[in-house]
Order: structure tokens, then sequence, then C-alpha cells
């Protein structure tokens, strides 16, 4: 008996046995290679296109500006590094501080090459204001890129009314939807690029698509046989985008329902965690995914936090200093201002679909009680706050 | 990432708290960089004239590594002479703990230099000669504080963080 409790989905989510069984047939019986003219070779290329067509229709987008990746990491690659090298008379950036790394980066390393780039800064929910955009814009903007639904906070940005402000300026729009894809409605009418991840859905590792508008030039990152349009050489994995559609369809199928579920579990996580005393909540109760909320606890370390949950049972994420490799607190927590001592105590809790009410209960039964040991051996002691 | 002997030592610490009575404390750390480390020794003169560590207790902010380091130089350092406890080194602590991970190595140093701390103001409180090597590694401390203060010198200049720091419960260390 699994007696784990998991309660860290935005890092991975376990693969549905309906996605694993739905993989199966292509590791063996179904293993050709889609660009192959046989018959092995033509029930693969089906499988594909069949997947693009299901993954594009949970999108409402064409299925010809599917792109298959390893994942939402090469996706956000893909769509700034694509298109700065399409456009390269457009040398400015925009995003937000709150961005992942695959996007933060990627825009690091640009500016390195010469590019400006505009990092806007967040409220102290994590919410980007629409204005603040609009008048970073100039015409040497390439691309907007903002997060559906941040990954640490969980915080919903406002795209709908970036894109529609990105479309009135003739500006590209990106969105990295890694946690928002499934779980809330995106705006893909006035978006140009959505990023996307397989595993965050209950789908297998390994693979995530770039939804671009079709005909839109991107240059490839990989080059090759000339794979999925030109765009991304290397031969498509099979099982993994089968796995990824599966996914995709059951994520639509199922999301009412769970998106309720999980809703009335996040609110019963946030009141229950800010019953423990020198405690905040990090974002907001309102305006979020359902499935991801964020603490801070003073006087009391993240990673060690985390340590001491796992030694009873459960599985969750901080975003400590001693966590990262660089030593530096999350720059998420840091963009919201949250001041840095209370960022070295964060602790992020996420839920998938097999998330039970035990597993809310069990959590919420076990995490006073470790937080009173950290505390107890801490220098720092609560004050009369 | 940690082997069962860091585990072991974060699970059950040993020798944690402040300890009731006790003839010095060593501070070290800085809640911006996310460990800090107070060691409390308690020294009793023993029938041969020597001065031992009679207890020795610590409270710890910090990951895992922090917490088991603290635990480790308490054992190492309870019941030996100061003479004794002033040569133990972070490669020891760590080397007892059967090795950390490299990005946690730094907070076996943290927790040999707050012992080095403590001793440091016992002997300042008893007016006795500073050994060298005690001595030199105060100021090396001394200097790494410095260090951090600068680096996060940023973060106290807002207005607004300053204040938050402030309102903390319990001051920052350094």
């Amino acid at each position: 008996m699994n007696t784990r409790t998991y309660l860290d989905n935005a890092a991975t989510t376990p693969l549905d046995p309906e996605v694993f069984a739905a993989m199966l047939p292509y590791f063996q019986r179904k293993h050709g290679n889609a660009s192959s003219l046989h018959e092995e070779g033509r029930q693969a290329r089906k499988a594909v296109e069949d997947a693009r067509r299901l993954i594009a229709e949970a999108l409402s987008w064409d299925p010809e500006g599917i792109v298959f990746t390893s994942g939402a990491t090469e996706a956000d690659n893909l769509a700034i590094f694509g298109l700065a090298r399409s456009r390269p008379d457009r040398r400015h950036i925009i995003c937000s501080a709150i961005e992942h790394h695959a996007i933060l980066h990627p825009c690091d390393w640009l500016e390195q090459q010469g590019y400006r780039i505009t990092r806007i800064p967040v409220d102290t929910t994590g919410r980007v204001n629409p204005q603040s955009i609009a008048d970073a814009i100039d015409d040497q903007t390439l691309l907007v890129s903002i997060m559906a639904g941040n990954n640490e906070l969980g915080i919903l940005e406002p795209i709908r009314e970036i894109g529609e402000l990105c479309r009135a300026r003739s500006v590209l729009f990106h969105t990295d939807a890694v946690q928002a894809f499934g779980r809330v409605d995106l705006p893909t009418e006035s978006t140009d690029l959505i990023s996307l991840s397989a595993h965050k859905l209950h789908g297998p590792k390994g693979v995530g698509a770039l939804a671009a508008r079709p005909g839109m030039r991107l240059v490839p990152l990989v080059h090759g046989g000339g794979h999925e349009r030109g765009v991304r050489s290397g031969t498509e994995n099979v099982h993994g985008i089968v796995g990824f559609a599966s996914a995709c369809r059951l994520m639509v199928e199922r999301r009412e329902t769970l998106v309720e579920r999980l809703s009335g579990f996040r609110k019963q996580l946030i009141d229950g965690v800010l019953r423990i005393p020198g405690t905040r909540l990090n974002g907001d109760r309102s305006g979020s995914l359902p499935h991801i909320a964020n603490f801070s606890f003073a006087a009391i370390e993240g990673e060690s936090l985390v340590m001491k949950l796992d030694e009873r049972g459960i599985a969750a994420s901080t975003g400590s200093a001693c966590s990262s490799p660089n030593l530096e607190p999350s720059h998420v927590l840091q963009a919201i201002g949250v001041p840095i001592e209370m960022a070295h105590g964060s602790l992020r809790l996420s839920m998938g679909q097999q998330t039970t009410q035990a597993d809310i209960d069990t959590l919420l039964r076990t995490l006073p009680g470790v937080v009173e040991d950290l505390r107890s051996i801490s220098p720092f002691k609560l004050g009369d706050s | 990432m940690y082997n069962e002997q860091v585990m072991e030592h974060f699970r059950e610490p040993r020798n944690h708290g402040k300890l009731a009575r006790y003839s010095a404390v060593g501070k070290v750390g800085n809640i911006l960089c996310g460990d800090v480390m107070w060691m409390y020794i308690l020294v009793e003169r023993a029938e041969n004239g020597e001065d031992i560590i009679a207890d020795i207790s610590w409270e710890t902010f910090g990951c895992t590594a922090a917490i088991a380091t603290s635990s480790m130089v308490s054992v190492l350092a309870k019941g030996k002479t100061v003479d004794e406890a002033i040569t133990i080194t972070n490669s020891q602590v760590a080397a007892e703990l059967g090795g950390l991970p490299a990005p946690k190595m730094h907070c076996s140093s943290l927790a040999a230099d707050a012992l080095n701390e403590a001793i440091h103001e016992y002997f300042i409180a008893e007016k006795r000669p500073i050994p060298a090597t005690l001595e030199q590694r105060h100021e090396r401390i001394a200097r790494h504080r410095k260090e951090l203060e600068d680096r996060y010198a940023g973060f106290l200049d807002q207005g607004d963080r300053k204040q938050q720091i402030k309102g903390l419960p319990g001051s920052p260390c350094c």
C-alpha cells in the first residue's frame, strides 16, 4: 500500500494508468518511425497526426501550428530563439520578473548578445499590470512572453488583456501555459504562441509542444531530417506524443469536476495552514490555479521543512535558497516582495487528480508539529504576532 | 542527497535548544543568506585544573545539513577540554557525518565557526590570552560576516524590507 502523500504535482504528476495503456502499443507492437513509407511507419504517422489534432482541438488551435518538442523548456526556447533568429531586426523582448527559468535564461543570454530585455515587475500577489506591458512596447519589440499561471504561486496572469493589447500593437504574444493548460480556459484567440508540457497533466515526461500560429516563421534550434515541418528535427517521440494527447483528452473530460474538487482542497489548505502562527500565503486566495498554494513560515528554513515532511511521508517543495544550486532564494518570492527571511521558509503544496481528502487531512495534521519542531531548534522565536 | 548519518542527526538532533546556564555563546551566519547558528557552551574547571566543555547546545535556522552539522559539532565538543575543542575543524565535522553534498559544505564550516566564536567569547570574558589560531579564525569569520552584510546591503536599504527585517522575531545575529 502506498502511504506516501504526494503534494508536489507542480513539479511532475504521476502518469495516468489510461495514458500508460494508450502508450504501451507504441513501444513494441506499433514501433514504426513516423517518417517511414511502410505500414509500420504509416501507423506511427497516423498516431502522431491524430495526437496533434487532439491537442489542437483542446486548445482551439490549428493543428498545423502544433510543434512537438522534448518538453516545455524546449518549447519556451524555441519560441524565443526561433523568433529572434527569424526577426533579427527586432531586438527587444518583454517578459515578467516571475517567468520560469526556461524563459528568463534565454532572455538573459540574448541580453548578453545585445538585446534589450524588459522584465516587468509584479504586484505583491504576483500579478502583472497589463498597462506596464503596454508602456514597455516599442517599435523594436519582438515578443511579449507572460506565463498563464505561475508554477510557484499558482497566480493567474491577465493574459487575455495582455494578448489583446499586444495584438492591437502588432506585437507577438507568447504564454507558457504549462501549469494552466487543462485547468483554466486559455484565451487562445489572442495568443500567438503557447508552451505546453505533458508530464504536468498526468502524461509522460520528455514531451511537450509549442503551439504557434500556422505560417509563423521560427528558425529551428535543432536541424536535421526536417521533422515537424522543418521546425524541429528528430524522429518523433511517438509513444510520448500519444501519451501527451491521451493525457490531454482526459484532462478535458475531467476538468470541470477536477477543478472544483482541487479548488475546495486548496481552500482547505489555505485555511488550515494559515492557522499555524507566523505563516503567510504567498500569492492570492482567488484568481489562482486550483492546484497550487504557496506559504512561508517565520523562523524556519524551507529545505529542512521539506525534508522533515518527507520523513513523515509527505512530498512537497520549497523556494528556499538552501534547496537551489546557486543558494539564492526563489526569484518569484523575491519579485513579490516576500521578505528574504520569509522566502527562506517557503513551502509549495501542489495537487493532482489523484489527490484525496485524506492527503489534505494528512498534511494539515502533520504540518503544525513539523513547523513546531523546527521552530524549537531555531534561534528565532515568534514574537507577539 | 544526504547520507544516512546526516539524516540520523537531522531526525534526532543531539544537544539542541538553549542551555539554562552557559559561559558563552557563539553566533554565526546571517538570516539573509539562510543559515544562522547559535552555539552555547558551559565551561567548568576540572580537578586537574583544565577547562572542560561540560555542556553544549545550539539553536539553528537552516537546512538539513546545517542542523546535522550543529548536532555533530556539539557531540564532538562535549566533554572535551577547551584547548581540544579549538582544534575541531569543519572538515572533521563533515567527515564525522560521512561527508556532505558539495553545495552544503559551507554548513560544516558554519558549525565549526559557531563553536570557535563561543570559545572566543569565553576567552574574552575570562580575560584569558587568546590563542593565535582562535583569533585568526575569529577574524576570518568577522570578514565573512562583513562580506555578507555588504552583499545584502541592497535588501537592507529598501525602506520596506528594513522595517520587515527590524520587525523580525529575534534579531539577525550579525
